[in-house]
C-alpha cells in the first residue's frame, strides 16, 4: 500500500513537471498551429540562468532556490516572446516553416548552451528540507514533490484565471476555437501568439528551475528530454487543451512510474502504447476539440 | 525549351559523368583545402566522404517520406539504426553458426533488410492511422521508445551506450581495413546510387503519384477509390527499408553503431539537411547531405583551430560549436531562403529563359493537421 | 451610383488550388448587392479573398483606400463587418463573451441587439455551442451589426434556417441595409428579391452579369445562371 501510495505522489510530482511544459507547448499549438520544438530550450536557460542567479544569492538557500525560480519564470517568458517576435511571426500563417524555424533554433540553442555550461549535468546544492521526506501514510515522499505539485497548481490555477478572466484571455480561448473567425472581428490576433508564447515560455522557465530541483542537476539536455515527454502529454491531453494536458500529464507520469516499478523498467515503452492506444481511438486525444 | 541536358538521354549521361567522376575520386590526388581534410586518395578524406554520401542516402529516403508523402516524420532515423544494429547483431549471432563467412554476411544483410521491412510496416500502420502533427508525435514517441530500449540494452543485444561493433571476422576481407577505404568509398557510392533510382523508381511509378495527389488533396484521391492509407504505407517501408541500406553501409564503414543515430535528434537532423538541400527535390536531399557532412566536419576542425582558440569567449563558443551554426543556418534557410540550395539555383538559372514558375514546393505548402 | 468596394481582377487560392480567377465587380455605396451563382462557384470564396482571408492578388479598393495588401483584422477594423458561412460562432464561448469579443473601437451599439434579437439577452452567460442555429445566426450578426460599419459581408445568412427565423433574420438585414451598404450571398431568392438592389452573377469563377435586382430576378437569366426557374422560386 505506501509503495502504491509513493508511486502515486511521486507520478503526480513528475507529472506537475511536465504539465509546467505541457501546458504552455499546448496552449501554442492550440492558437497557432505550431508544435513548438524550442520549448524545451527556454526550460533549459531558464534552468541554467535560474541556477547562475540563485547560487550567488545563497547556494543551497530557500532564498537562492526562490530567486532562482523567478528568475527563471522572468528568463522563460521574455526569450519565447522574443523567439515569437523574431523567429515566427514573419513566417505568419507558414506552419510548417514556423515548426521548421522552432527545430532548428532547439538544435543550434541545445549546442551553445553545451558551449557555455558543457556537455555534462552539474550537480546543485538545494535547501536541506527539499533532499528530506515526509511520512505519508507510511510512504515516505521525497519532499521536493510536494514543492512542484504546488508550483504547477499555482500555475494551473493563474493561467485558468487569466484565460477566463482578461480580454486577452478571452482573445486567446476563441482564437483556440476559431483564429480566423478572431482575426474576421478585426482583432490583431498576433499579439495573442506573442502573450501565449510569454505564458508558455513563463512557466517551461519555471518548470526548468524545478526540474533541475527534481533530477539535483542542470544540463544542457535536460530541456530537450522533457519536451518529448511533454509532447506526448499534449497529444495524449488534446492539442489546444489546458484541462486535457494537467490530466494527461498526470496520467502519464503516474503510468511511468508504476511501469518503471512493477514492469522492470518499461515506464517509456507503457507511455508509447497508451499514446497509441488512445490516438487509436481518440485521434483528438483526451479533450481535442475540432481541427481548425 | 528542350535542350540535351533536360532530355531523357541528357540526364543519364549528365548522372553517369557524376558518378563516373566521383568513382574516379579514389585514384586522384584532388586536394580542396577548406572543404576536404586532404587529397581524395587518402583514407581520410575517402571516410569522410563515404560518410557524406551515406547521410545523402538517408536523407534521400527522408526525402520520400517529407517531401513526396508529405509526413513529417520524427523517427526516419530508426530505420537507419535497424540497419546499423542489426548487421552487427545478426553477424555476432550468426558467427558461431559454422556457416561459411561470405555465406553469414549474406544472411546477416538480407535478415536485416526483412528487419527493416517488417518494422517500417508496423510502424507505419499504427503512425498512418493518424495525419499531421499526431503523426509526427507518434513516430517520435516510437523512436524514443526505440532509443530507450537501444540504451539501456534490453535482451543484451544492443550493448547500451557502448553500441555494437563490426565482428570483421564475418565480413569480407575486402571490406575492412583503412587500406581498403577506397573500397567502402565504392560501396557508398554504390548504395547512394542504388537509393537514387529506386527513389526515382517509387517518384515515378502510379504509387508515387498517388501518394504525391494524396499529399496535395486527400480527399480528391479518395474520391477516385484509392485508399491513401495503403499507398502512405506502402512508401513509408520502402523507405525504411532504403534507410536500412544506408544504415548497413554505416556499420560497414565506420565498424560501429552506437544510440545516437537512433535519436530523435539524429532524425532531426535529416529534417536540416532535406530543407537545408530543398524541400521536394531529389538532389535537395543529396546535395544537402553531403554539404550538411562535409560542413559540420569542417566547422568541427575550425572549433580547435588557433585563432579562434584566441578569440572573446562570446565569439569562441558559439563558433567552436558546430550544431550551433548549422542550426542557425538552417533558421536563416527556412526564413529567407524557401527551397534550400537547389531551390536557389533553379531561381538563379531560371531568371533568364523560361518562366517556369519557382514557387516554393508544394510539399511546403499545406501541411497544417 | 458610386461604389464603397471596387474589386478589379482578384486571384485567390487554397492550398495551391485557384478558387477565384480575376474577379472584378463593384458593391454601390447604399443598399444591398447580392453576389449570385450555383453552389460551389466562388461566391464565399471571394468574400474571403477580399477580407484577405484567403491568399490573394489583385485590387480591392475600400472607400478610395486600397485593401488588397493589409491583414485581415486592418481590413475589419476600416468598417468591414463579415457574417460568415455558418455562422461561425465561439461554440465554447458564452453568448455575452462572443458580443464582447466583437466589440469594435468607439461606442458599440449594445441597444441593436436587445432591440433586433431580445432572446438573446436572456441567453447571455449560455454557451453559444449550445444554441440552436437561429440563435447562432443571430449571434453571428449581432456581432457584426453592433458595430460602426462602413461595409457588410453577409454569406448565406438564412442558410440551414426555419422559415420563421429567416423572416427575423430577414427584418435585422433590411434594417441594417438601411444604414450600411450591404454584399449579400443568398441562395434564398425570395430574400434576395426583399433586399437586394442589385445583382452580381457569378458563373465558372467569373463575373457573368451585372445589373438591378429586379431585373435579373424577372428575367430567363435566373434559370441560366442558376439553375432554377423565377415558378421554383416562388416553391
Amino acid at each position: 500500500m505506501s509503495t502504491v501510495l509513493l508511486l502515486l505522489i511521486t507520478g503526480i510530482g513528475l507529472g506537475a513537471l511536465y504539465f509546467l511544459v505541457a501546458s504552455g507547448l499546448s496552449l501554442i499549438y492550440g492558437l497557432m498551429g505550431v508544435l513548438n520544438f524550442a520549448h524545451g530550450s527556454f526550460l533549459t536557460l531558464a534552468g541554467f540562468l535560474g541556477w547562475e542567479v540563485g547560487r550567488r544569492i545563497g547556494d543551497g538557500t530557500w532564498a537562492g532556490l526562490l530567486t532562482g525560480m523567478l528568475v527563471g519564470l522572468v528568463v522563460g517568458a521574455v526569450v519565447a516572446a522574443l523567439t515569437e517576435l523574431i523567429f515566427i511571426r514573419p513566417l505568419y500563417n507558414r506552419h510548417i516553416e514556423q515548426v521548421l524555424v522552432t527545430v532548428g533554433l532547439g538544435l543550434a540553442s541545445v549546442a551553445l548552451f553545451e558551449g557555455i555550461w558543457g556537455t555534462d549535468p552539474i550537480q546543485i546544492r538545494l535547501p536541506e528540507w527539499l533532499g528530506g521526506t515526509t511520512d505519508v501514510l507510511g510512504a515516505n515522499i521525497p519532499n521536493d514533490r510536494w514543492l512542484l505539485i504546488a508550483t504547477a497548481v499555482v500555475v494551473l490555477v493563474l493561467i485558468v484565471l487569466f484565460l477566463q478572466r482578461t480580454s486577452y484571455g478571452l482573445v486567446i480561448r476563441a482564437g483556440v476555437e476559431n483564429r480566423t473567425m478572431v482575426t474576421a472581428l478585426g482583432i490583431d490576433v498576433r499579439r495573442a501568439f506573442t502573450i501565449v508564447f510569454a505564458i508558455g515560455g513563463a512557466a517551461a522557465g519555471l518548470g526548468g528551475v524545478l526540474a533541475s530541483v527534481y533530477y539535483g542537476q542542470v544540463g544542457a539536455h535536460q530541456g530537450t528530454s522533457l519536451l518529448i515527454y511533454a509532447f506526448i502529454v499534449t497529444v495524449i491531453g488534446g492539442l489546444g487543451s489546458l484541462t486535457g494536458a494537467a490530466i494527461a500529464s498526470v496520467l502519464v507520469a503516474v503510468i511511468q512510474q508504476f511501469a518503471n516499478f512493477y514492469l522492470g523498467g518499461t515506464g517509456d515503452l507503457a507511455i508509447v502504447l497508451a499514446l497509441a492506444a488512445v490516438l487509436l481511438v481518440r485521434p483528438t486525444g483526451l479533450m481535442g476539440k475540432v481541427k481548425h | 525549351m528542350r535542350t540535351f541536358f533536360t532530355s531523357v538521354w541528357g540526364k543519364l549521361v549528365v548522372g553517369a559523368v557524376i558518378v563516373g567522376v566521383a568513382a574516379m575520386l579514389p585514384l586522384l590526388a584532388i586536394d580542396i583545402p577548406g572543404i576536404l581534410p586532404g587529397p581524395t586518395y587518402t583514407p581520410g578524406t575517402l571516410t569522410v566522404l563515404a560518410y557524406a554520401m551515406l547521410i545523402a542516402a538517408l536523407a534521400l529516403s527522408y526525402h520520400l517520406i517529407f517531401g513526396v508523402a508529405g509526413l513529417l516524420s520524427f523517427g526516419h532515423a530508426m530505420f537507419f539504426a535497424a540497419g546499423a544494429y542489426g548487421l552487427g547483431i545478426i553477424l555476432k549471432l550468426l558467427a558461431p553458426s559454422g556457416m561459411p563467412a561470405e555465406a553469414v554476411f549474406l544472411v546477416a544483410i538480407v535478415l536485416t533488410l526483412v528487419i527493416a521491412l517488417v518494422l517500417g510496416n508496423l510502424v507505419g500502420a499504427l503512425a498512418l492511422r493518424v495525419t499531421g502533427i499526431s503523426f509526427a508525435m507518434v513516430t517520435l514517441a516510437v523512436a524514443q521508445a526505440m532509443n530507450v530500449m537501444i540504451r539501456r540494452n534490453v535482451g543484451g543485444l544492443t550493448g547500451g551506450e557502448e553500441g555494437v561493433r563490426l565482428p570483421v571476422d564475418v565480413v569480407p576481407d575486402v571490406l575492412v581495413g583503412v587500406v581498403n577505404t577506397r573500397n567502402l568509398y565504392w560501396l557508398a557510392l554504390a548504395i547512394l546510387v542504388i537509393v537514387y533510382l529506386a527513389c526515382v523508381w517509387i517518384e515515378r511509378s502510379r504509387l508515387g503519384h498517388v501518394v504525391a495527389a494524396a499529399r496535395e488533396n486527400e480527399l480528391r484521391v479518395t474520391v477516385l477509390g484509392l485508399r491513401p492509407y495503403f499507398v502512405r504505407l506502402f512508401l513509408f517501408a520502402g523507405a525504411a527499408v532504403l534507410a536500412a541500406v544506408a544504415g548497413i553501409g554505416f556499420m560497414l564503414l565506420q565498424s560501429s553503431a552506437t544510440p545516437r543515430i537512433s535519436t530523435s535528434d539524429f532524425t532531426l537532423t535529416l529534417l536540416v539537411i532535406v530543407v537545408l538541400g530543398g524541400v521536394g527535390y531529389r538532389w535537395g536531399a543529396i546535395v544537402g547531405g553531403i554539404v550538411y557532412t562535409l560542413l559540420d566536419q569542417r566547422l568541427a576542425a575550425l572549433a580547435s583551430a588557433e585563432w579562434i582558440r584566441g578569440l572573446p569567449d562570446v565569439l569562441r563558443i558559439p563558433l567552436s560549436e558546430p550544431l550551433f551554426i548549422l542550426g542557425m543556418l538552417f533558421v536563416l534557410v527556412v526564413m529567407f531562403a524557401p527551397g534550400g540550395i537547389v531551390g536557389l539555383s533553379h531561381r538563379v538559372t531560371q531568371r533568364r529563359g523560361s518562366k517556369r514558375d519557382v514557387a516554393e514546393p508544394k510539399a511546403l505548402q499545406d501541411m497544417e493537421a | 451610383m458610386t461604389a464603397i468596394l471596387t474589386v478589379r481582377g482578384l486571384d485567390a487560392r487554397i492550398a495551391g488550388q485557384q478558387v477565384v480567377e480575376g474577379a472584378s465587380f463593384e458593391v454601390a455605396e447604399h443598399g444591398v448587392t447580392a453576389l449570385l451563382g450555383r453552389n460551389g462557384v466562388g461566391k464565399s470564396s471571394n468574400i474571403k479573398a477580399l477580407l484577405g482571408l484567403y491568399e490573394r492578388s489583385g485590387e480591392v479598393t475600400f472607400a478610395g483606400e486600397r485593401i488588397d495588401r493589409l491583414m485581415t483584422h486592418r481590413i475589419v477594423q476600416r468598417g468591414i463587418a463579415y457574417v460568415p458561412e455558418d455562422r461561425e460562432v465561439f461554440g465554447g464561448l458564452t453568448v455575452e463573451e462572443n458580443l464582447r469579443l466583437a466589440e469594435r473601437g468607439g461606442a458599440p451599439n449594445r441597444g441593436i441587439v436587445a432591440e433586433l434579437f431580445p432572446e438573446l439577452i436572456q441567453r447571455a452567460k449560455q454557451q453559444a455551442g449550445t444554441l440552436s442555429g437561429g440563435q447562432q445566426q443571430m449571434v453571428s450578426l449581432s456581432r457584426a451589426l453592433m458595430n460602426d460599419n462602413r461595409l457588410l459581408l453577409v454569406d448565406e445568412p438564412t442558410k440551414g434556417l426555419a422559415p420563421l427565423i429567416v423572416g427575423t433574420v430577414t427584418k435585422a438585414l433590411e434594417a441594417a441595409a438601411e444604414r450600411t451598404p450591404m454584399l449579400l450571398v443568398e441562395q434564398n431568392l425570395q430574400v434576395v428579391r426583399a433586399l437586394a438592389h442589385s445583382v452580381i452573377v457569378l458563373s465558372g469563377g467569373r463575373v457573368v452579369h451585372t445589373g438591378p435586382a429586379a431585373d435579373f430576378l424577372d428575367s430567363d437569366l435566373v434559370h441560366r445562371h442558376l439553375g432554377v426557374s423565377t415558378d421554383e422560386e416562388a416553391a
